[in-house]
């Protein structure tokens, strides 16, 4: 058994007088794929958002990659850089063109010479089948399209984990399928990968755990086909019973 | 409505009556145009009041013989959609022509038919219309202040330089595009500032001294507009960002400055600035009243600009930022790359307003005795030899102001179409 990539241990987060997280504990090994799923508000953006300090912690700890983080982390840049984040909104930068999208970061951050990080980015727009557009502008492409961009962007960062939060939510059902084919080839290629999502079909395919999480705790923990096959608590078999 | 429903037209007899209706409504027109241009009453017939109504009514009676809902007819669709769509608005549109058309000979007859252009003393002024020669004869006081007449060139000179400086970035080669913000925003002022100085101030070089007290007229209201719309625009950025800082002690001294400067009105900054500043100086430090007056403005019109960039930067989604940092960029980078070009963006068209603004006050450094155009016409209204021509300066100023104004608003759309792109 190897050393844990991410470690979180009793952590607990506020909003203000508001409990979203309460006494979090989760050991996530390399390469392995993590799906997080759960009722609306139950916090999972939240946790996965604390990962690469999107939001703040109050309680506990957070090691990512060895490094704690915590406000007298200094170089956060440094660890965000090693973690790739894909949104439910995709987030784009509208003002960039697709590839420049995806240079803008290793070029300013990573320091590498603007050829290589163009022939990064088309390889990796070429691997979401998107490197045709990639003189486009984001506002020019579809949904589907723009979230694939939004994946590749976040590659060319060269992460050792990818957290994904609701990537398909803001999505048509025929444009689902082409990000969650793109979300698989990357899971099958040995990322470490956290993803918050309800698409039950792509999680059985791929996640090796399965986490429920309702009102702020995790409620349930457990290998994927365990935890589909005879979940534990009373909540995830209510909440199996209307997602499937 | 009884009685005006005869007048109603239909889709069939449509034709008929909205050619009656424009004879009717052309016949108001030619009443009133011959009644303005030519001194012609044609209803004398008509008893005193009735005459001044009767083309109002008879042009009422033709647009409402030609409204209908649908004609099919473009132009008449056009007119009635916009102009025409109903009797209040027929009213409004008449009155709005007879006006222009009343105001028309008058004004054209004062400014250019009855006016005098020739000479060069008030003398050549006889006539009733405006007096040309008033601005002809001070236009290079006007332009150019009370600088001497001989080294207009240098101040021409000098602007040339400046301008053709501005294009630099323009062609600037493609490895050197990523300096061109810092060589707007400090190479070029610097450089600006030392062409203006040595050859408009003089004083080196072979070149006589001449002190900021004789500049005036136009050229001055070109420099201070200069320095302080290219120094308050960065400083601007500089205190939108602080506010939005996290840090408490640089997010309040940013909240202080601009409370401070926009609570205070602009004329007595330039007082303070001119009279009171000196007095805190020390006996041996000089900085000239110009330059005074130019941080002071600069200072004023740097809060206005913090607050509408920071109305742009509020505008953005949080998700742009939240990208931006799990790419892992830090503060600078994400608001150099990321933030300020959109935020930017979106803001062009507040920062366009204050600076319309900022160049339609510079008129106020009359007050610390730095005459620019609108003060250069004061001085002149009250020259002896030349009383009673304000009008004709003021028109004037008025003029070469909407010019500026006019061309600055134009960029700035132009600017607003380059940089759009979809959301």
């Amino acid at each position: 058994m190897s050393d844990p990539i991410i470690k979180i241990q009793n952590m607990n987060k506020w909003f203000g007088d508001f409990q979203v997280l309460k006494n979090i504990n989760l050991e996530v090994e390399a390469n392995k794929k993590i799906v997080v799923c759960g009722p609306s508000g139950s916090g999972k953006s939240t946790l996965i958002r604390c990962i690469n300090r999107l939001e703040e912690h109050q309680e506990g700890d957070i090691i990512v990659d060895g490094n704690e983080l915590s406000e007298k982390t200094k170089d956060i840049e440094k660890i965000r850089a090693e973690v790739g984040m894909v949104f439910q909104q995709f987030n784009l930068f509208p003002h960039l063109s697709i590839l420049d999208n995806c240079t803008l970061a290793p070029i300013w951050v990573k320091k590498m010479p603007k050829k290589e990080a163009q022939e990064l980015a088309l390889d990796q727009l070429k691997k979401v089948q998107i490197d045709d557009q990639a003189n486009k502008f984001p506002g020019q492409l579809s949904g589907g399209q723009q979230q694939r961009c939004a994946i590749a962007r976040a590659l060319c960062m060269q992460p050792k984990i990818m957290l994904f939060d609701e990537p398909t939510s803001a999505l048509d059902p025929e444009m689902i399928k082409e990000v969650l084919d793109a979300m698989v080839s990357l899971a099958k290629g040995g990322m470490t990968m956290i993803v918050v999502t309800h698409e039950m079909g792509f999680a059985k395919e791929v996640a090796d755990e399965v986490i429920f999480m309702d009102e702020g705790m995790i409620v349930e923990k457990a290998e994927t086909k365990e935890f589909f096959a005879n979940p534990k608590s009373d909540r995830t078999k209510l909440f199996l019973s209307q997602i499937l | 409505m009884q009685t005006f429903n005869f007048l109603k037209p239909n889709r069939d007899n449509i034709k008929n009556y909205s050619i009656i209706g424009s004879i009717l409504v052309l016949v108001s027109l030619i009443d009133v145009i011959s009644n303005a241009f030519l001194k012609i009453n044609l209803t004398f017939f008509l008893p005193g009041s009735l005459t001044y109504l009767f083309p109002l009514i008879l042009g009422l009676m033709g647009l409402n013989m030609m409204r209908i809902d649908y004609s099919g007819n473009k132009t008449l669709d056009l007119l009635n959609k916009n102009i025409n769509t109903n009797n209040f608005n027929a009213l409004l549109t008449l009155l709005i022509l007879f006006s222009v058309i009343k105001v028309l000979p008058q004004s054209l007859s004062w400014m250019i038919l009855d006016a005098t252009i020739s000479g060069d003393s008030k003398d050549a002024c006889t006539g009733t219309g405006a007096c040309w020669t008033y601005i002809k004869v001070w236009f290079r006081r006007f332009m150019y202040g009370m600088y001497p007449n001989e080294f207009h060139w240098r101040i021409n000179t000098a602007f040339i330089l400046v301008i053709a400086l501005g294009f630099v970035g323009y062609f600037m080669k493609e490895n050197l595009k990523k300096y061109l913000a810092l060589y707007y925003v400090i190479i070029y002022p610097v450089i600006a500032y030392l062409v203006i100085y040595y050859l408009i101030s003089g004083g080196s070089f072979g070149l006589q001294w001449v002190e900021t007290g004789a500049w005036g007229g136009l050229s001055l209201t070109f420099i201070v507009s200069f320095f302080c719309l290219i120094f308050c625009f960065p400083l601007g950025m500089i205190f939108a960002l602080g506010r939005r800082s996290n840090l408490p002690a640089i997010k309040y001294i940013s909240i202080c400055y601009i409370e401070f400067w926009r609570g205070v009105p602009l004329i007595t900054v330039l007082f303070m600035s001119s009279v009171m500043f000196p007095m805190f100086l020390p006996e041996d430090f000089f900085m000239d009243k110009l330059v005074r007056v130019i941080i002071a403005i600069t200072l004023f019109e740097a809060a206005y600009c913090a607050e509408v960039i920071r109305g742009g930067l509020q505008s953005l989604p949080r998700g742009q930022y939240d990208a931006a940092k799990s790419l892992g960029m830090g503060y600078w980078k994400m608001h150099i790359f990321v933030i300020l070009p959109q935020a930017l963006k979106l803001v062009i068209p507040g920062i366009a307003n204050t600076f319309l603004a900022l160049v339609k006050d510079t008129p106020l450094i009359f007050v610390v005795g730095l005459a620019e155009l609108a003060g250069m016409l004061a001085l002149a209204k009250t020259n002896p030899k030349w009383l009673g021509f304000a009008m004709e300066g003021y028109i004037f100023a008025s003029i070469v102001f909407w010019i500026i104004c006019y061309a600055m608003s134009k960029y700035s759309y132009n600017l607003e179409a380059k940089y759009k792109t979809e959301r």
